[in-house]
């Protein structure tokens, strides 16, 4: 172990290794977001994530945004463990009948201001689950949907895209749900 | 004691059914198929309902035959095969809530998937509508003095799927664990009834996210084998690089989110470097991270080029290099081995019983590999070995997937070598008979089930075990005696799906 870490101090971080092929993409949005950020909540975001139906693609590349090459918490945000602390709740899948009712006691959980982002093509309308009859829809159909960032899973890039226009829009707004 | 062959034999057998043979049979068998199952020299693969029929899987141990049992019901009952064998009640609860054929003398009636939300009761039977009603769910008691209860779920603390956990325990010591699941329940078997084959193999590959290929693979081969089609071998060798990146990236995944939930995250950060490797070049190889929607019954979409094997050949070696260090850092922590070693045992028994899959089965002594027996190309032509355990607990299920991951990579060197030049997909014809076909594929999960009859080119039933099904029953027997603060660890060391299960 200590190898390891002996080696990953004097290692330069992955993040900014080039020549990644998103890596140029990463960057601008990083430094793009934090401004955002800084501007609308100081120092930091926090977000739920909730799994209302997804086939747990979404969830995947959502995790992937905690690893070494996009490093999410360099920024200010992170995924907290409950609504309680979250000022945006990330909401994946078609909305399942079975998921309904916790969905909304999560989203009354949350204190405001806060911003729902649905992430994932079932979350828009369903996608290919719309029309089932243990399947309520978009996340739309349950709670206000402030963003929604496409993707069958969207990639960590175009989540972190996401976050960022969020910001960008509840910035320019002013305020939220 | 009857041979699977033979009592296949006295039932009536169904016509074109492939590749292995399907017979309806009468109340005797069927309840004789239970004796064998609960003796072990069956076990169970899948169990499944359509509107006036049950159907079970069932593979025989030692001459590793497989066949599929069907039981007519005339009114709407079948023997319970729970009763005798428990891996089938589950399924028994859901074949109930979806078609309203019940399982007489089932010991546990409740319901499963249905949570009284959808509106409509028996939606692929004789559906009812019926007003939403959440009412309580009945879990089991654990009595005695000083015991309490956890409720955990179905929102969890991380970036998980939903479940609800049911701990009853003393002081730290979980002394009953119940699952309640089937909050992700799409309908996706009442989704397949009616679609074309570009739809169902789309429903198909988002059974559960990170086992897209190994689904879409299983879904495409049980059509192929009902319409008789052979895959060019360039799709096939293809298809088995994809299946093997998948089972890396989810091993490394799982590797260090096990070791993260004993709060070692150092594992983890390079486990996920590592993923995150695989992912960038399946993207930059096949145009999806996840490898989502590129097979196809017939065979595949993309071809890889010379540029993406490059890619792939690139990350493969850079996991040569330095995994080693990282499996000498799981080895070498005392501290995390403190927490892994003893913790989350599965008896053999339990395993065999259950016919668990994938790291939890050969963890726990289970010698399966779907890709051995019943097999399938291009695997009959490529070196490697299932590595199998006898300790069953959290280490165990680590060190199986640190094998698996060394397997895979021997695996993806040997097909890209080898890889054949040709065609990448022939035409499905659309066949206007009724035709039925199964497969068999290992996911990194473990063995994922598919059974379906085509009929005019659409799908007219279709159904997908999740190798889930039969892992799920274990980790509460796992996690019996075991403190509560190691339950993250056990379950994330199943990692079970949630999404697969509900379907």
């Amino acid at each position: 172990m200590r190898k390891l870490l002996f080696q990953s101090l004097f290692r330069s971080p992955l993040a900014e290794q080039p020549p990644l092929p998103e890596q140029a993409a990463v960057d601008e949005l990083a430094a793009a977001f934090q401004r955002a950020a800084r501007r609308r909540l100081g120092r930091s975001l926090s977000i739920r994530e909730i799994d209302a139906g997804s086939c747990n693609g979404c969830e995947l590349e959502i995790h992937a945004l905690s690893n070494a090459y996009y490093d999410v918490e360099r920024f200010g945000i992170r995924f907290v463990a409950s609504p309680r602390h979250a000022d945006v709740l990330m909401v994946t899948g078609p909305v399942t009948k079975n998921m309904r009712e916790a969905l909304e006691r999560t989203y009354h959980a949350t204190p405001n201001p806060k911003w729902v982002v649905a992430v994932g093509d079932c979350a828009r309308d369903g996608g290919c689950f719309a029309g089932s009859y243990a399947v309520v829809g978009g996340v739309s159909q349950v709670v206000p949907v402030d963003l929604h960032i496409p993707g069958c899973p969207p990639s960590p890039v175009k989540i972190l895209q996401g976050l960022l226009s969020l910001l960008d829009r509840t910035a320019a707004n002013g305020s939220s749900s | 004691m009857p041979s699977l062959i033979d009592l296949v034999l006295t039932g009536r057998p169904a016509e074109r059914h492939a590749p292995w043979r399907r017979a309806i049979v009468d109340a005797d068998t069927w309840n004789l198929a239970a004796g064998e199952l609960a003796s072990g020299r069956w076990s169970l693969l899948g169990l499944w309902g359509e509107q006036a029929m049950v159907h079970m899987a069932v593979r025989e141990e030692e001459a590793a035959e497989i066949a599929v049992l069907s039981l007519e019901c005339a009114d709407r009952r079948f023997p319970s095969i729970g009763r005798h064998h428990p891996p089938a009640l589950r399924p028994e609860r859901t074949i109930t809530d979806l078609f309203g054929l019940t399982a007489e003398g089932s010991p546990d009636a409740r319901p499963w998937l249905d949570h009284g939300e959808w509106g409509v009761r028996h939606p692929l039977g004789d559906s009812v509508a019926s007003p939403v009603n959440s009412a309580a769910y009945a879990f089991l008691s654990a009595d005695g003095p000083g015991l309490h209860q956890i409720a955990v779920g179905p929102v969890h603390a991380g970036i998980i799927e939903p479940g609800h956990f049911r701990f009853s325990a003393s002081g730290e010591t979980v002394v009953r664990l119940e699952q309640r699941l089937g909050y992700v329940h799409k309908g996706i078997d009442g989704l397949m009834v009616g679609a074309d084959i570009d739809r169902a193999v789309r429903l198909a590959g988002r059974v559960s996210g990170d086992s897209t290929v190994a689904y879409a693979l299983a879904f495409s081969q049980a059509v192929e084998a009902a319409l008789g089609l052979k895959a060019p071998s360039r799709a096939v060798w293809l298809r088995a690089l994809l299946a093997e990146l998948e089972r890396l990236a989810n091993h490394l995944g799982d590797i260090g989110a096990i070791c993260n939930d004993a709060s070692f995250n150092l594992m983890q950060a390079h486990c996920n470097i590592l993923r995150e490797g695989i992912l960038r070049a399946a993207d930059s190889a096949f145009g999806h991270r996840l490898m989502r929607d590129i097979i196809v019954p017939g065979g595949i979409v993309r071809d890889l080029d010379e540029s993406g094997r490059a890619a792939i050949r690139t990350v493969l070696d850079d996991i040569r290099r330095r995994f080693p260090a990282l499996i000498e850092l799981y080895d070498n922590t005392a501290s995390l081995q403190d927490r892994t070693v003893a913790t989350g045992i599965v008896t053999a028994a339990l395993a065999r019983q259950y016919a668990a899959g994938g790291y939890v089965g050969r963890a726990s002594g289970r010698v399966f590999d779907a890709r051995c027996s019943p097999g399938y190309a291009p695997y009959d032509g490529l070196r490697f070995e299932v590595p199998v355990l006898d300790d069953g607990d959290v280490n165990a299920r680590i060190w199986i997937r640190i094998r698996e991951v060394e397997q895979s990579l021997s695996l993806t060197g040997q097909i890209l070598d080898r890889l054949p030049d040709g065609e990448l997909r022939v035409p499905v014809p659309s066949q206007a008979a009724p035709r039925e076909g199964m497969a068999l594929v290992e996911g990194f999960r473990g063995d994922i089930m598919v059974w379906l009859r085509l009929a005019g080119g659409r799908i007219d039933r279709c159904y997908l075990r999740d190798p889930s099904w039969f892992q799920w029953p274990l980790l509460e027997a796992a996690i019996e005696n075991n403190i509560v603060a190691d339950f993250p660890l056990c379950n994330k060391s199943f990692n079970c799906s949630y999404s697969g299960h509900d379907v």
